[in-house]
């Protein structure tokens, strides 16, 4: 059956340099350096990345800092804290935007 | 005490129990032959660099079924060794200049002649480690002086604790296992083990709960240390961060969960050339408990014995063994994956 979505694709993405290699090399030097420890361990970006591979609902990016998050060490309540983070941040970007409808409800009412 | 949950795959009479199942499904992932991937990379063949370590199995019964044991061990497993191959590792042992002992099964605490042969060795100043899962300690009144008999010899203990807490502990050793090593790892702390300027190392080993590698042994040592002190004040030396084989159990637990080719992918991917060449069958050799020999506890449940001319230990040939080939096949990946994986942790 096609999808949209296929897991075995995962595994391709190195492939997407095939089409513009050197942007590709770029991305990927950059996104290497971007996990590796520094200020903030190696284990605490996994963790972001969990939480914002669900803030933007990409489920190659779900799957893939699932694992990774796993291999670094956390646990499943440490995992499902960092997408409440990524839940809240989301749901509160939403009810923060009620201020600006309250704001023009006001300027238009009597 | 709520730990017994399964049988063996032996005694489920269940295919993977058979070594030739094991090693034909090795075959299938149809994977780069690990025999190709260290020819790549200079590393074939294997070759050893002499014998510093005896590994000693001294029989697959054990108080626990945990669901990835390579051993295949269990309350149900009956094969046990006997004194006179005990004799024979002793006689081995002399002939010689292994520094360490590294005492395995099962529990080996459950063999009968477990104490008169590590006295033996002791005896001897041979380095004694046991591998013990800590449960055994409180499983029986008769095991409660275990930890005073440990430090009378100094014997180094490697603990197995797959986590810091019950959840992930018991889904793979078993329910109530984590509560009840909690109450081991305190009384071997209580006469000093893991306590500093003791001279009694307690050693801990970390191995994935599932189908994923470990964590960095570094990271995950802080964190260990942190956990188990703040929640229940336990004090430990090091943490060995190790990696699961595709052997017995936990190679069942990978078809049955529908894991298996990810994770050999997985391991094929993370091969690191240094960590083969940190591999540990270089310097151990592995005694099964009715005596022969091989390069490592997993060939030892592969049944695939040394390539040498004594492959049991009533015709110990020592030149024969420093200068053999380690036989590899497709399981060897799990040591060679990303820091590498060995019974002392990390290899890279
Ligand atoms: S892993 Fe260790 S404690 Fe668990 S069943 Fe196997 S030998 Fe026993
Ligand atoms: S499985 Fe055994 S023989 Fe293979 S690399 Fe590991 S220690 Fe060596």
């Amino acid at each position: 059956m096609k999808t949209y979505y296929d897991p075995e694709d995962l595994k391709k993405f190195g492939k997407i340099s095939e089409f513009q290699p050197e942007l590709g090399k770029k991305f990927f030097d950059y996104y290497g350096s971007v996990f590796q420890d520094g200020a903030l361990t190696a284990r605490e970006k996994s963790l972001i990345a969990l939480a914002v591979s669900h803030a933007v609902q990409c489920p190659y990016c779900i799957e893939a800092y699932t694992e990774d998050t796993m291999e670094k060490g956390c646990d499943e309540e440490q995992m499902m804290e960092a997408v409440h983070v990524a839940s809240a941040i989301k749901s509160g970007a939403v009810l923060v935007h009620g201020v600006q409808m309250m704001n023009k409800y006001k300027d238009i009412s009597m | 005490m709520g730990v017994l949950t399964h049988k063996s795959l032996a005694a489920q009479s269940h295919a993977l129990s058979e070594t030739d199942k094991q090693l034909k499904l090795l075959q299938e992932a149809n994977l780069t032959p690990f025999q190709q991937k260290l020819e790549e990379t200079g590393l074939f063949p294997l070759t050893t660099v002499g014998v510093d370590v005896f590994q000693i199995n001294v029989g697959k019964m054990c108080n626990q079924v945990c669901k990835h044991c390579h051993v295949d061990a269990g309350p149900d497993r009956k094969e046990i060794m006997t004194r006179e191959t005990m004799q024979l590792c002793l006689d081995a042992i002399d002939k010689t200049n292994c520094s360490t002992v590294d005492l395995t099964g099962g529990a080996p605490e459950m063999n009968p002649r477990f104490r008169w042969f590590v006295e033996q060795l002791s005896a001897k100043g041979k380095k004694v480690i046991v591998r013990c899962n800590l449960t055994i300690i409180v499983a029986n009144k008769k095991y409660y002086d275990l930890p005073d008999f440990f430090k009378k010899h100094k014997v180094q203990v490697v603990s197995s604790l797959p986590y810091f807490t019950a959840s992930k502990t018991d889904s793979q050793r078993g329910n109530g296992v984590f509560e009840q090593s909690i109450k081991a790892l305190k009384m071997l702390n209580d006469v000093g083990y893991g306590i500093e300027g003791s001279g009694l190392t307690l050693d801990l080993v970390y191995n994935p709960s599932g189908a994923f590698l470990p964590p960095s042994q570094e990271a995950l040592q802080a964190d260990f240390k942190k956990r188990l002190k703040d929640r229940f004040d336990i004090s430990f030396n090091s943490l060995y961060a190790i990696t699961n084989l595709p052997v017995s159990r936990y190679l069942e637990y990978l078809v049955a969960s529908d894991n298996y080719q990810g994770y050999m992918e997985k391991l094929v991917n993370a091969y690191n050339p240094i960590a083969a060449e940190g591999v540990m069958c270089r310097s151990t050799i592995s005694i099964g408990w009715d005596g022969y020999i091989f390069d490592c506890d997993f060939n030892q449940m592969l049944d695939l014995k040394v390539a040498a001319k004594g492959q049991h230990l009533s015709n110990f040939d020592l030149e024969s063994l420093e200068n053999r080939n380690i036989i590899v096949n497709q399981h060897c990946y799990g040591c060679t994956a990303g820091a590498g994986s060995s019974c002392g942790g990390t290899t890279a």
